[in-house]
């Protein structure tokens, strides 16, 4: 009887935290409604309109059904500009988690007794800290026609005439990867790092005991156990370089030159704001969307494979 | 497992960020497809609300009680700094503001960069019918190749209806007015300068190399495009370049042309403009320009001590305001160069809506039609004024020199441009044309794509910034 009796009395307290469980998570679900739901339902909507300005005349909105789609997807450019995303994403991205897995290996090994630490850790955030445009356009000085890094290999004798650094494919392709490796792969060792002293210390410690080489270790104990983190860096990763941006843009001055080989998803989406193109800006948002999602499917299946 | 339900939750999370990065952008948009709706079907209602304009303007012109607060749209300091100096009774009380009697004046200068000057016009042009009186826009700034978007709208008040009548601009000079005449024939704009283009040589170079700087000689050495080509090959031996970059000679192209860039809603290419591609490749393939792109800090470097370019092609406005104080100004000379053409110019136009029109009026009056004031603008910085009267007075003025331009009097030279002037193929889209055009051949002149890929990549991206054309 009176095991029944505290029983019911448990229950009655568990539903009144489940209350105020709802009450704490409100804030979160208003935002959500206001902030995201309701632009993304919008902009799903807009997609399905023509809806531009020229000049000063407004045109539209009609409803013009899946016509935005059939013009972007009819295009050759919109591939071309993932193709130009996803070479200077895997071409900043490859360096970044190579180094970043060898810091984080190096800096939370404890073997290793390495000094000012914190000093480092804090060094290879900091470029981070720098905006992105404030970043590109100090690129854009550096290596522009006569700038100082032309003036430096000329004066090393390396080359004879300023090489022109944005007028070239790859080296303005080579020049956004490296920027954007240079401000991620801090944050990347910091995770990584972060997910490495997650591991139970005793498996390193059994392994030496066992005689294991360090590579071994690494690919045998931290690589798999680090695999979550592993996805989650891949992803968000993956998602900001669809969203590549501001480092481009600034770079190239918003012309993704030469040939449009530097021009990514999300300036092609800008360009439709000088007409403010709703319509089209709303399609192309809505692949984004989509692209990403298969994207992000793909390297879900590909990296959690082996655990099941 | 449960690292596995951790990384899906991530994931998730991330994914709907997201989503938000591109969806509130469209939240906003909503609002304004909202507010902009409201002046379009304005307008579909016809011409009998700008008429009520027009009979409200009357009005208020006889009612002496205006605004006290005149609000300036603008890209640059030039007109501030024409207010400033030329102005009678214009105070500075600071960089934003001024004052004229108790009228306060607010300058709102955005620049023109990225088209942030047009975008913050239009947004705050649109909401002109709901704003306050003091918020209202009173009088903005345009420039020619985008001048039709605004002139054929009704944001932008006939002179006419400001009390400006045609006698009072008999003077100017007839481009000026030819390029704001709306399609019912009112002019809707007033400008103060005059913009015919120069050829400007750097008189050390030219000594340098053709052993002389005078202008008479120099112009029979550029007198057309083919002696031009020929005077590059000599400057280019010498170690210099003909011009700086691949925009220079755009504009001499690109004024000289037969059709409009726009025709039929087709996106047409005129055969001055292919003339200019061509000129432009062979000259970057023979090494005579720098390979810079125009407003560029390398471009310009050619305006220091150090520079190695022999010519650019400008306007008035170009010499003082761009090629002037940068540690050459003398050693420059203008002369007319292989063909006449005109760039750029500012037109002052008064907002429909605005509260402070005898203000205006007089404004434009005193900086576009005053004899005095515009020879005192020819005197201190040098344009070239839009008043038939007093630049032909001036030409012949002994006494008138320009210190960048060697103490040479340059305004004859100008003169005689200005007259032959045409502007019958001006289009709305003008702006948009010739950036994304000189962006796209780039690509062309610097070896990375065919003149038929540069082609097509103009294309492409033209039509994404006007929805409307086809090509």
């Amino acid at each position: 009887m009176n095991k029944v009796e505290a029983k019911k009395v448990k229950k009655g307290k568990v539903v009144r935290y489940n209350k105020w469980g709802y009450i704490f998570l409100v804030p979160f679900v208003v935002t959500y409604l206001v902030f995201q739901l309701v632009p993304m339902v919008s902009t799903i909507f807009n997609s399905f309109f023509e809806n531009y300005r020229s000049g000063l005349t407004q045109i539209g909105p009609n409803f013009v059904g899946l016509d935005n789609y059939k013009s972007l997807l009819g295009n050759s450019d919109v591939w071309k500009y993932l193709k130009n995303t996803a070479i200077m994403w895997i071409m900043g991205f490859i360096p970044q988690i190579l180094l970043a897995l060898l810091l984080a290996n190096w800096f939370s090994n404890v073997r290793l007794k390495l000094k000012g630490l914190g000093f480092f850790k804090t060094v290879i955030y900091l470029p981070n800290l720098i905006m992105a445009s404030a970043f590109a356009m100090l690129f854009f000085a550096l290596f522009s026609d006569n700038g100082p890094v032309n003036a430096i290999l000329i004066n090393m004798g390396v080359i004879s005439e300023p090489y022109r650094f944005m007028s070239h494919v790859w080296s303005t392709r080579g020049l956004v990867a490296f920027m954007n490796f240079l401000m991620w792969f801090g944050n990347t060792t910091i995770l990584l790092m972060a997910g490495i002293m997650g591991i139970d210390m005793n498996l390193f410690e059994a392994a030496e005991v066992d005689g294991a080489k360090p590579t071994k270790v690494f690919t045998l104990i931290t690589l798999p156990l680090l695999r979550p983190i592993l996805i989650y860096v891949v992803i968000t990763s993956l998602i900001g370089g669809i969203q590549m941006f501001d480092v481009p843009q600034i770079l190239t001055s918003g012309s993704g030159a030469p040939v449009n080989s530097s021009m990514t998803l999300i300036m092609y989406l800008n360009k439709h704001l000088f007409s403010k193109n709703y319509g089209m800006g709303g399609a192309m948002s809505v692949l984004l969307f989509f692209i990403t999602g298969i994207l992000s499917v793909i390297v879900f299946k590909i990296t959690s494979k082996k655990e099941d | 497992m449960k690292k596995k339900l951790l990384a899906v939750l991530l994931t998730v999370t991330m994914v709907t960020t997201m989503l938000v990065g591109c969806g509130s952008k469209k939240n906003d948009s909503k609002n304004t497809i909202t507010t902009d709706t409201k002046p379009v079907t304005t307008d579909n209602t016809d011409t009998t609300k700008t008429d009520d304009a027009a009979t409200d303007t009357t009005e208020t012109v006889a009612t002496p009680e205006e605004g006290k607060i005149l609000n300036i749209y603008c890209w640059n300091d030039e007109f501030q700094r024409r207010m400033k100096d030329h102005y009678p009774g214009y105070e500075e009380v600071d960089a934003t503001t001024g004052k004229i009697g108790d009228v306060t004046v607010k300058w709102n200068i955005t620049p023109s960069d990225d088209n942030a000057y047009q975008n913050n016009l239009d947004e705050t042009l649109l909401k002109q019918k709901d704003a306050s009186q003091d918020n209202k826009i009173d009088l903005f700034l345009i420039e020619a190749d985008y001048a039709l978007k605004y002139v054929d709208t009704e944001y932008t008040m006939p002179v006419s209806d400001l009390g400006i009548t045609e006698a009072d601009l008999s003077k100017q000079y007839q481009y000026t007015k030819d390029i704001v005449t709306d399609a019912n024939g009112q002019i809707k704009g007033v400008s103060w300068q005059g913009c015919p283009g120069v050829l400007i040589y750097r008189r050390s170079i030219a000594k340098d190399v053709f052993g002389t700087d005078e202008i008479n000689k120099i112009q029979e050495k550029l007198a057309n495009w083919d002696a031009f080509s020929t005077a590059a090959q000599e400057v280019k031996d010498k170690g210099y370049y003909m011009l700086s970059g691949y925009d220079d000679a755009y504009r001499v192209f690109s004024n000289n042309v037969s059709s409009k860039w726009v025709v039929d809603g087709k996106i047409n290419i005129d055969d001055s403009i292919k003339t200019w591609v061509e000129q432009t490749k062979e000259f970057t393939d023979k090494g005579y320009n720098n390979k810079t792109s125009l407003w560029s800090s390398d471009w310009s470097t050619g305006f220091t001590p150090e520079g190695k370019v022999f010519c650019y092609f400008g306007p008035a406005w170009f010499v003082d305001f761009t090629l002037g104080g940068k540690g050459t100004d003398g050693d420059w000379y203008a002369t007319k160069g292989p063909q006449g053409f005109f760039w750029g110019g500012t037109w002052i136009c008064g907002a429909t809506g605005t509260d402070n029109q005898s203000l205006i009026k007089d404004i434009i009056l005193k900086l576009t039609t005053d004899d005095t004031i515009m020879k005192d603008i020819v005197v201190k910085d040098n344009d070239f004024v839009n008043n038939t009267t007093v630049m032909d007075a001036m030409s012949t003025d002994s006494t008138y020199a320009s210190a960048v331009l060697g103490e040479s009097n340059p305004l004859g030279t100008y003169a005689a441009g200005a007259g032959s002037i045409d502007l019958s193929n001006i289009s709305p889209y003008d702006q948009g044309c010739t950036e994304e055009f000189q962006g796209a051949m780039k690509d062309y002149f610097d070896g990375n794509a065919t003149y038929d890929e540069a082609l097509q990549n103009f294309y492409s991206l033209i039509t994404v910034k006007y929805p409307e054309l086809s090509y």
